[in-house]
């Protein structure tokens, strides 16, 4: 392949700390993600996942290495792009998923196309949309404090995809949800990698996780696997022989 | 197809008789899969007819033949422990006996073990997947919920696999930092006096 990746860790690593206190939480890590792609990274709790997902979103920077994100070195951008990129190219689901609370479900979705410029009403039909893929669009108008868990979580995962994110980022983002609210989380982020955005996805379940391109694996900030290039047709054809 | 790997894989610690084989086969992994003598003197020796063990000298006074491994059977063993378990045309216990076997033998780096499994399990997931993916949710009717349903238990099956390889690999990190040559074992010794050892313990 000889486009360039849209996300880029090129030998990164981050260590947290000075001294005997030093924690290396990533050493030496080198991943692209394509456009069209899905990545999940899967590892214990500890192994550097939530700290390389920071890293590609340029809310952490690295100790040593990297990080391009459409080509731009993330590291060596003022404040300013970096905000700007974060609002338009960016799409982050967190671990904690970092709602508004003073701000209704559709308009945390519409946050950020606002800030971008687009009028309140184009905003809510697009936050609205949003809200429907992911199975809440009852729930537009109300407030985080009054959603469960799993409904603010589909809240921050709305708001991730909404816009034309190239690049979407999401830690565990299926914590919180039961099976079938899970995959259709998972169904939302392929079908936008489908249609051309890079998705890096952080999940314990290998069942979400197999709806990726490439699984991989992390263990004291390495990487120790990887399930390589997508199978072709031929190794599907084998796996339903033998099911 | 898995006692054939099993015995082989203990053959490659120390040669043993067929009674001893079977003892250590059945304490290692705990009882589950109990084996009767015919079966273990049929497995060794099919073995020995492919070149894979041999007899380690004539029978002793007692009558018995000892057992050890060919070149042959020892890359055979190697190949097992690095390679992940096929799902093709082997039940799911195979994967089960070759860890509860991995942990106990001396020199398996377990933990590669673990990863090439997962790894191999993940692309398994993965293709099924694909497979639900191709079949959209809402189309169809009876016939198509049925499929899904069934691919659904496949993957719960492969997940559940890999939460458990997780589980073991944890495991394993824990034990090696409260015990770190819990898995260095005497393998110098003669046959005869292993087994008392053992039957000792
Ligand atoms: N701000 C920090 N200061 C010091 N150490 C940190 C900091 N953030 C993370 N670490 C350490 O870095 C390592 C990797 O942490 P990270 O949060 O990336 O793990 P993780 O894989 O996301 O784990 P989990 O599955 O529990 O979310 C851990 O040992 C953690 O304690
Ligand atoms: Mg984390």
């Amino acid at each position: 392949m000889t486009t360039s990746p849209i996300l880029l860790l090129d030998n990164v690593s981050r260590v947290h700390g000075h001294d005997e206190t030093a924690v290396r939480a990533l050493d030496g890590v080198t991943l692209r993600v394509h456009a069209g792609e899905l990545v999940a990274v899967m590892g214990p709790s500890g192994s550097g996942k939530s700290t390389l997902l920071n890293l590609a979103g340029g809310l952490d920077q690295p100790t040593v290495g990297q990080v391009f994100v459409e080509g731009a070195d993330v590291g060596a951008m003022s404040m300013r792009d970096l905000a700007a990129l974060r609002r338009r190219s960016l799409g982050f689901v967190f671990q904690d998923f970092n709602l508004i609370p003073s701000l209704t479900a559709a308009e945390n979705v519409a946050l950020p196309l606002e800030l971008d410029g687009l009028r309140v009403r184009k905003a809510r039909r697009i936050a609205l949309d949003a809200l429907e893929a992911v199975g809440i669009a009852d729930l537009a108008d109300r407030y985080p404090e009054h959603m469960s868990g799993g409904q603010q979580q589909r809240v921050a995962i709305a708001r991730a995809l909404v816009g034309n994110r190239r690049l979407v980022l999401a830690d565990e983002p299926t914590g919180a949800l039961d099976s079938q609210t899970g995959e259709a989380v998972l169904r939302v982020l392929r079908s936008r990698c489908d249609a051309g955005a890079g998705g890096l996805l952080v999940t314990h379940e290998a069942r979400h996780a197999a709806w990726a391109d490439r699984v991989v694996f992390l263990r004291d900030g390495v990487v120790v696997d990887s399930t390589g290039t997508p199978p072709g047709p031929e190794s599907l054809l084998d796996s339903v022989g033998t099911i | 197809m898995s006692i054939r790997r099993g015995l082989l894989a203990l053959l490659a610690q120390e040669p043993m008789y067929g009674a001893q084989l079977r003892s250590e086969f059945e304490s290692r992994t705990g009882g589950t899969w109990p084996l009767n003598v015919g079966q273990v003197y049929t497995t060794l020796a099919r073995l020995e007819r492919d070149g894979l063990v041999e007899a380690a000298g004539g029978a002793d006074d007692e009558g018995r033949i000892g057992y050890r491994l060919t070149d042959q059977g020892r890359a055979e063993v190697q190949r097992w422990w690095t390679a992940p378990v096929d799902r093709g045309d082997t039940p799911r216990d195979e994967l089960v006996i070759k860890l509860a076997l991995a942990v106990t033998v001396p020199g398996v780096d377990v933990q590669r073990l673990v990863q090439t499994q997962r790894t191999a399990t993940l692309r398994h997931l993965q293709d099924l997947t694909k497979l639900k993916r191709a079949s959209s949710e809402e189309a169809g009717g009876r016939n198509e919920l049925a499929w899904f349903l069934v691919l659904d238990n496949l993957v719960f099956a492969a997940e559940a696999e890999i939460r458990w390889l997780d589980h073991v690999e944890s495991r394993l990190a824990r034990e090696a930092t409260r015990a770190p040559e819990v898995r260095t074992r005497d393998t110098e010794s003669s046959f005869d006096d292993q087994s008392s050892k053992r039957a000792s313990r």
